[in-house]
């Protein structure tokens, strides 16, 4: 079995976000990047599904800065066995651009599956793997929380509000991974020193320019302070009155 | 609660570090985060190793992380095998013990001074968790003394008898496998001490746990008894050579002991900066009153000397540079600091500083253990001194 | 005149609430350019409500259908979709942040080789250019973009546009549709309904959170009671830790890593507010918080907070709230 996933650096979801001079993009001093941990639920099931079928290959690739190329190790630390880095300077804002170039690196790469995480941490964009499929003309399920492959055929359990939907698809397919997937084992310490010698190859990339245009980012609005009702069960009462009156939700 | 430990790190020492060094720093943390901190209370209060660690620790690769992937070993450099230890005493000064003992005291005397045999016999097993051991040196009356030691090995036909008593044995009821040292010859002739490799469930070698400890209680710590143990020829470690050796066993515990102690320090410091900025006094957070903010500024100070300290001798032990005596100076340094920030920690804490729900008190307590064993902090002192002056005195 | 299309969504042939929604924010897209809003909805028939669309400012409904549209199908719905798109001049089309919204409106830009701002909770059009707000960093910061290409594709947060009244005649039409047999090579086998009239937290106008305050996993019991107390508009949530020990489902997770939620009202059980989760839920319009700690991060964040014993606070609060929806 051949399966490629689709993965991300991404800033850690423990950073404090401070914006940038330009006043358009993080402020990335001292920020501490990570894989996408929507992506290593796609790299933990890929790794599964190669190792249940007990042959085949498993491949990264990323589109990212230089730095990426330590995102792409995490991921061969987990046991993938080789990572192509699309490099660029940075990462555009347009989930279609990336995807077009995710699509082009994949198109002959004869995968029996794609897998991406849902959606990227950082810009919440969660987008590019349908697009992926949609570019590359596969069948495509999203967020999927369960995973039965039996020949060329799988079923995907996916959240929708209130409900499961149950899919059925044939492979080769693209499939986009949410939690409670899996759960993605840790790179074991002879795995992080044999992915230094694993295939890494890097591709300078040149993006289509895009139609987004970043115009600001900016810190979300303050919420106003706020304040302590009381104590115990004798503030019940105040509280009441307030989301009433005061807040108009009840 | 933190989910994910954001390190402490004021000078970049990060940036000094590999790639591969940080992601195997990176990996521990996250699995101590997981599975360490979130038991490691009840489990200290109940007074149990939490032994459903070992084999998630055997998983990563932790056991003698610094010895060769020829044994089933991961290979690492002392810098990547000190964080490992900086991460696991982050989470408790017990599970960094059974690493160091697993590791410094059973796994590298046997590939030190074992035969290939040996090595191929028992390294395995240990790297892989299927085996645990413990390190018999220290006894009743001889532990900054271990030259003293009135245990002693009888060679027969057949191979050897032992005949002591061991005590403050890390994992000793646990244990697979004892590393136990003894005199071969004369008691007043410690050049006649050698290791030897006995497995616990030999005739006359019995374990008991010592009770009522209010340090390292998420750790199994034992006295050894042995009588007349009989163990073939093939149980000796065939290149120890007197006290030197278990002495060499001592230094490379050490080493992981000194990174340790950062950990603890690390993570009381983490607890007291998350606390003062959330705990409100007089309507502020106490964050923002002087006499805390100067216990913060200690802390972090220190930390990140001993940070650097540890870094420096793990580049000159990866370049076989590294003397025993800058060991000491380390552990002695960091482990004395690292008591100080837990209890610093722990005093501005106020009272929820006490409860096993916070760390500081914990760490503290195991703090005063680490103060004690591998060398005392005065047996240290006594060493740089005799470093210094070329006058020894213990004598 | 900006002409926008608004793609709706129904399940078991009615139009769900977000629907309104999606009409609400396509009419404020089409009135910052005196333009008009047209409905689309897919179905295997006729979907009740679709002609109420006018209520909220739709010119004109269109309901596509085939057999195969009964249930949501990406390759069908796409299809219909961009030939619909194709077939007309549209500045924008706008659709819901929803888990078919998520599905399908990536596959549509795709397709039509034109962005997509996702997620979006704000928009207008300024200079004539279409932009849109949208959280990033799990709304620790909101990034504000241009979409230069016609169509704009857009998706919308549930629960940021309220539904506004904005009646006017709607022209109502069902046009048959042709799509594969069976949709497409994905086929939506079944929906396994969770518990009967449960709220998906990342739609319910209320949200009832419990973490690790909880103390244990059948506690979470009081938490049900209490959103069940709100008659129906209630949905349980979750902090990370309780999902993470097992406690909860995944899909009731609030935070970075789960659902991202801006109900009305928010009440955190037993949260202490790790910075992630508060990323998850701080667009709440109100936040209540419930703990024994005073100084816990959620109280920064709570509108009202209420220190002490969940156990004695929730049970009393649940009986209050009975009492005003009696």
């Amino acid at each position: 079995m051949k399966i490629a996933v689709c993965i991300k650096r991404v800033a850690d979801s423990e950073t404090r976000v401070k914006i940038a001079a330009d006043g358009k993009a993080l402020d990335e001093a001292g920020v501490k990047f990570v894989l996408n941990p929507y992506d290593e639920f796609a790299v933990e099931e890929a790794l599964r599904r190669k190792e249940q079928a007990g042959s085949g290959e498993v491949v990264v690739v990323a589109l990212g800065p230089a730095a990426a190329q330590e995102t792409i190790r995490a991921a061969l630390a987990m046991g993938v066995d080789r990572g192509v880095l699309l490099q660029v300077d940075r990462i555009p804002a347009d989930g279609l651009v990336v995807a077009q170039a995710l699509a082009a690196e994949l198109k002959d790469g004869g995968y029996d599956l794609i897998l991406c995480g849902k959606m990227a941490i950082d810009d919440y964009n969660h987008q590019v793997g349908p697009m992926v499929a949609e570019l590359l003309g596969l069948p495509c399920v999203t967020s999927i929380a369960h995973l039965e492959l039996q020949g060329n055929t799988g079923v995907a359990e996916r959240e929708v509000e209130g409900g499961i939907e149950v899919c059925e698809f044939p492979l080769p397919a693209v499939l986009t991974t949410d939690k409670g997937l899996n759960e993605p084992r840790y790179p074991a310490l002879k795995g992080i020193m044999a992915a230094k010698k694993k295939p890494l190859d890097i591709k300078p990339t040149a993006l289509a320019v895009g139609g987004l245009e970043v115009l600001a980012m900016t810190p979300p609005p303050d919420r106003k302070d706020g304040r302590i009702v009381g104590e115990g069960v004798a503030a019940i009462p105040e509280l009441l009155r307030l989301l009433r009156e005061e807040a108009k939700v009840l | 609660m933190a989910l994910r430990f954001q390190g402490v790190d004021f000078y970049d020492a990060d940036g000094l570090l590999t790639e591969e060094e940080r992601a195997v720093r990176d990996t521990v943390r996250a699995w101590v985060d997981d599975n360490v901190i979130p038991v490691i209370g009840e489990h200290y209060v109940a007074g149990k190793f939490p032994t459903h660690l070992v084999p998630q620790m055997a998983e990563l690769g932790l056991f003698g992380a610094n010895l060769p992937e020829e044994f089933g070993c991961a290979g690492l450099n002392n810098v990547a095998y000190g964080l490992i230890m900086q991460e696991l005493e982050r989470g408790d000064s017990g599970v960094r013990s059974f690493a160091s003992v697993q590791g410094a005291l059973v796994m590298y005397p046997i590939y030190e001074f074992g035969s290939d045999e040996q090595k191929r016999r028992w390294l395995p097993e240990l790297a892989s968790g299927r085996r645990i051991g413990c390190f018999g040196l220290t006894e009743p009356d001889y532990g900054s003394n271990p030259g003293g030691m009135i245990t002693v090995a009888k060679e027969t036909k057949e191979g050897w008898v032992l005949n002591g008593a061991k005590m403050w044995i890390t994992n000793g009821s646990t244990a697979d496998v004892a590393i136990v040292w003894a005199k071969t010859a004369r008691l007043d002739d410690p050049g006649s001490i050698r290791g030897f490799i006995v497995p616990t469930d030999a005739k006359g070698f019995a374990a008991k746990d010592q009770q009522g400890k209010l340090s390292l209680r998420a750790s199994d710590t034992s006295e050894l008894v042995l009588q007349d143990v009989c163990v073939p020829k093939e149980a000796l470690l065939p290149k120890s050579a007197g006290l030197k050796s278990p002495l060499m066993c001592l230094t490379a515990a050490r080493y992981g002991i000194a990174w340790g102690a950062v950990g603890s320090a690390m993570a009381c410091y983490d607890e007291a900066v998350r606390y003062a900025k959330a705990r409100v006094v007089f309507d502020r957070p106490i964050g923002g009153f002087q006499l805390q903010q100067a216990r913060l500024v200690e802390m972090l100070t220190e930390i990140t000397k001993a940070q650097l300290l540890c870094l420096q001798l793990g580049r000159l032990k990866d370049q076989g540079k590294m003397s025993p005596q800058q060991v000491s100076l380390a552990k002695r340094n960091n482990v004395s600091m690292a008591t100080d920030v837990a209890r610093e920690s722990r005093r501005l804490l106020g009272a929820s500083g006490i409860l096993a729900e916070y760390q500081a008190m914990r760490h503290l307590a195991n703090l005063e253990s680490v103060y004690t064993y591998e060398g005392t902090h005065d047996i240290h002192t006594l060493i740089l001194g005799q470093e210094i002056t070329g006058l020894s005195a213990f004598n | 005149m900006t002409a926008v299309l608004a793609v709706l969504e129904q399940r078991d042939g009615a139009l769900r609430k977000v629907s309104h929604e999606v009409v609400t924010g396509a009419r404020r897209l089409a009135d910052a350019g005196s333009g008009t809003v047209e409905a689309l909805v897919l179905g295997g028939g006729t979907v009740s409500g679709a002609d109420q669309l006018g209520r909220f400012g739709a010119d004109r409904v269109t309901t596509a259908t085939h057999a195969a549209l009964g249930r949501y199908t990406p390759e069908g719905y796409t299809r219909v979709v961009v030939e619909r798109v194709r077939a007309r001049q549209y500045d924008a089309v706008v659709f819901p942040a929803s888990a078919t919204g998520r599905d399908l409106a990536p596959r549509v830009a795709a397709r039509l080789g034109v962005p997509l701002a996702a997620d979006v909770t704000d928009l207008g059009i300024e200079g004539g250019a279409i932009w849109a707000t949208r959280p990033v960093y799990a709304g620790k910061a909101l990034l504000k973009v241009k979409l230069l290409a016609r169509p704009a594709l857009l998706s919308l947060r549930p629960n940021v546009f309220t539904p506004v009244e904005r009646p006017r005649a709607a022209a109502a039409e069902t046009a048959k549709v042709d799509v594969p047999e069976r949709g497409g090579r994905v086929v939506v086998r079944e929906i396994k309904a969770a518990a009967a009239g449960a709220l998906d937290v990342a739609e319910a106008p209320i949200v009832v959170s419990g973490g690790r305050g909880l103390k244990e996993p059948a506690n979470f019991r009081l938490l049900e009671e209490l959103a069940r107390a709100f008659g129906g508009k209630a949905a349980v949530g979750a902090s990370r830790a309780v999902v993470d020990a097992g406690w909860r489902p995944h899909a009731d997770q609030v935070g970075q890593t789960g659902k991202t939620v801006s109900p009305t009202l928010y009440v955190a059980v037993g949260i202490s507010g790790a910075i992630q989760h508060l990323a998850g839920m701080r667009t709440s319009k109100v936040i209540v918080a419930i703990n024994r700690d005073k100084d816990a991060p959620i109280f920064k964040v709570a509108d009202y907070g209420i220190v002490g014993d969940l156990f004695e606070i929730v049970p009393r609060l649940t009986e209050e709230i009975r009492k005003l929806h009696a």
